[in-house]
């Protein structure tokens, strides 16, 4: 790509730079080191946690695209999870694959289903989108539960998995093998959808998000950005899902319910829309919130949690990334 | 001085000495393993408190109140029940970092009464693996009586699949020519009744069944399937579901003045929450099975034992509804474990807890009927396996024949 041709597409979506999407290169060393040496002095149950919390951002992060790139509602997110779960526990139970190889499978499958239901998905925008969306995760569990497929999905008891040690007879501990390896892997994709959203396909989903028809009239090919974002996003989805089949160690259509969609969807508002790192702030909510809430009180922890939620949306209708901004404000006139 | 000073060593020594073997005479007695001390045994539950399944909550509440009123007597062999419960959301991710806090953060001795067969799957391997006891599960499901493969893991309730397999021992000395229509839940509970039925049928099963209707939980109502269910004529009905489409079934069949014999099952045999909504005339002639007593059923308020609930229920849980089956299901559940630990004595090791659930004999928890007794062995790991059947008749469940045991073996 020339200078010129840079400069040319930069132009139109001079409102979101590209230092939106992603954390300056100190404050990225700053989290990368402090999610290395975490685990060095956690239990292991929390680096579970923290597993689980890496895996709902690598989940998240794909909704952020979907929405905070493209413009696309989704709450079906859950469906595409399961379906990536499920790829990941059929191959390594039934097939006996080896479960690095089972992630990008699952990827692909989610890739394929995402771009298959964004195409119908053209037609509806807004809250329409997010109803049809709504439906696939409320369809999700059922669909698992068919006893065509009982043979390979277990139908409602779910498959239980094995979980892998460290290779090379390294002496870590499954849990903490596990969680470097997610950490790897949702590394990667961070960096993969940053370069994505920087990217000529990036500028066009999100001309598309700003005005459509713009977008169009600037020569964006609506149509297949749109479907190509569904299909990204239901891609690294499914890759969350097949990750975090193996930290759980078991699938069952239970899990995957629309809860989890909403979760994920609470995870990408409280995170900040559109801003990637805000993924696994919003991640960490999903996780911890609810034990917080339970913590007050056990009969009320649903209101306690939706009480935490008005408060935040009230207070930082951004979500984390108020807080990042305002903290990178004291830093910039310290230094001064 | 040095004779004195030596001295003095020698009386020191002689005194370190006995003291250490004191110590050691004490230490030979009591055994413990992380969670359990002199004074306090851990022990941790989960619980769906928030989420779709959150009605059943009221049994880990139950449950805390229940060791609430045992420590104010004084503890189990003087030490103190320390009840960790957390939330699970009846999601089975969650379940397993919830059991996973307990285990490796809190540190209790065992999990006791897990609510959920999906929950209780998701943490069966882990749990197993740390050779944590995973005690009298709150489920139906079959498969949990498997020492063989899973020593640490031990049921409570009478199975969906035993149950399934009363009735159907019932209707074919009862009422062999009858022709059949099941109406159950699309998940593992309905489908184990399901089979359970089948089994219990036996080679009768394919001509004495003439309709299988399922449905989801999600439904808001089950009418049609009602209405299809009548189409195809069967004399007997069999409602495989949740409270609440329980009295919708009873109400609905009432409705189109259709007069088959009912069956209903016992999750669903509440008076306060099935029966009541759907019409005392309704569900006259209803018939059922049950393990536990009910505690809105009148006939048990003179019962010296169940005074003990309903005592309990009063001043540790004031205020709450009595006519939650809930309340007597975790009252149950925790005297069991109440009497399984003052079983293990000052034996508080894994393995011994284990043991102890294990050897229970003709146990009667104040809440369970006349005659149903929990007999364990180190080959038997269904607790609970006998049932009676009954009949609804003006406002209350009466019992009738014996008590059935219907025990189902895993493969």
């Amino acid at each position: 790509m020339s200078a010129l041709q840079e400069i040319v597409d930069t132009q139109p979506i001079e409102t979101t730079p590209k230092k939106y999407m992603a954390l300056g290169n100190y404050a990225s060393i700053v989290v990368v080191i402090l999610l290395c040496v975490a685990p060095l002095i956690a239990k292991n149950f929390v680096i579970f946690q923290m597993t689980m919390v890496l895996i709902y951002a690598i989940a998240v992060l794909a909704l952020n695209i979907l929405t905070g790139g493209s413009g696309q509602f989704s709450l079906g997110q859950s469906a595409f999870y399961a379906l990536g779960a499920y790829t990941s526990a059929i191959l390594m139970e039934v097939g006996g694959v080896n479960y690095a190889l089972t992630l990008p499978i699952a990827g692909g499958i989610c890739f394929i289903a995402g771009y298959l239901f964004g195409l119908p998905a053209l037609r509806l925008s807004g809250i329409y989108l997010a109803l049809a969306t709504f439906a696939l995760a409320t369809a999700m569990p059922q669909l698992l539960k068919l006893h065509y497929f009982e043979a390979w999905t277990g139908g409602v008891q779910g498959l239980v998995i094995t979980k892998p040690d460290a290779p090379f007879g390294l002496p870590l501990s499954q849990d903490m093998w596990l969680y470097y390896f997610v950490l790897v892997v949702s590394m990667a994709i961070y960096v993969a959808s940053v370069n994505l959203l920087k990217s000529r396909s990036g500028r066009a989903m999100m001309a598309i998000r700003d005005n459509e028809i713009a977008a169009s009239a600037m020569g964006v090919d609506v149509a297949l950005y749109k479907t190509l974002a569904f299909g990204v996003s239901a891609g690294i989805t499914g890759v969350a899902g097949g990750l975090g089949a193996i930290a759980v160690q078991f699938v069952a259509p239970d899990s995957y319910t629309i809860q989890l969609a909403i979760a994920l969807f609470l995870g990408m508002v409280v995170g900040g829309v559109g801003w990637l790192p805000g993924s696994i702030v919003g991640a960490a909510f999903i996780v911890f919130v609810p034990n917080i809430a339970e913590h007050f009180s056990k009969g009320l922890s649903g209101a306690v949690f939706g009480l935490i939620l008005v408060l935040i949306i009230f207070l930082l209708p951004h979500g984390s990334r108020q807080i990042a901004y305002t903290v990178q404000g004291w830093v910039h006139k310290l230094r001064k | 001085m040095p004779t004195l000073r030596s001295r003095a060593l020698v009386f020191s020594a002689a005194v370190a000495v006995s003291l250490a073997a004191f110590n050691g005479a004490a230490f030979a007695q009591k055994k413990y393993d992380t969670g359990a001390s002199d004074t306090e045994i851990k022990i941790g539950n989960i619980m769906p408190y928030s989420g779709p399944a959150s009605a059943y909550g009221t049994i880990g509440k139950t449950e805390e109140a229940y060791f609430r009123m045992v420590n104010e007597k004084g503890g189990i062999n003087g030490r103190k029940i320390n009840f960790i419960t957390y939330d699970d959301a009846y999601s089975p991710p969650k379940a397993v970092e919830q059991v996973r806090k307990l285990v490796e953060s809190d540190e209790v001795l065992a999990v006791f009464n897990p609510l959920g067969t999906p929950s209780n799957t998701a943490i069966q391997k882990y749990l197993n693996a740390k050779k944590v006891p995973q005690l009298f599960v709150a489920t139906g499901a079959t498969k949990w009586n498997d020492p063989k493969n899973f020593p640490w893991t031990i049921g409570w309730q009478p199975s969906y699949q035993s149950e399934a397999q009363i009735y159907a021992k019932f209707l074919l000395k009862e009422k062999p020519d009858a022709k059949i229509g099941i109406l159950y839940q699309n998940d593992d509970f309905g489908k184990d009744y399901l089979k359970g039925t089948k089994d219990g049928l036996g080679a009768k099963a394919a001509s004495m069944i003439v309709a299988e209707e399922s449905y989801e939980i999600s439904a808001p109502t089950i009418d049609t399937n009602i209405v299809k269910l009548k189409s195809a004529n069967p004399d007997v009905v069999l409602i495989y579901t949740t409270p609440k489409f329980g009295a919708q079934t009873i109400k609905k069949i009432a409705e189109l003045s259709w007069k088959p014999m009912i069956i209903i099952t016992n999750v669903s045999a509440s008076v306060g929450s099935v029966m009541q909504p759907a019409g005392f005339d309704n569900a006259q002639g209803v018939l059922s099975a049950n393990y536990a007593k009910d505690g809105t059923d009148a006939q048990w308020d003179k019962d010296p034992k169940f005074k003990n609930w309903h005592a309990f229920v009063e001043k540790y849980m004031p205020g709450s509804n009595k006519t939650d089956s809930n309340m007597v299901y975790g009252y149950g559940a925790a005297q069991t474990l109440h009497k399984v630990l003052e079983m293990c004595g000052d034996d508080l090791t894994r393995a011994n807890l284990m043991k102890q659930a294990a050897s229970l004999k003709d146990f009667e928890p104040d809440t369970l009927l006349p005659g149903v007794k929990i007999n364990t062995s180190a080959n038997d790991f269904a607790p609970i396996s006998q049932l009676q059947m009954m009949r609804f008749k003006g406002d209350k469940w009466e019992l009738f024949g014996d008590i059935i045991s219907g025990d189902v073996k895993v493969d």
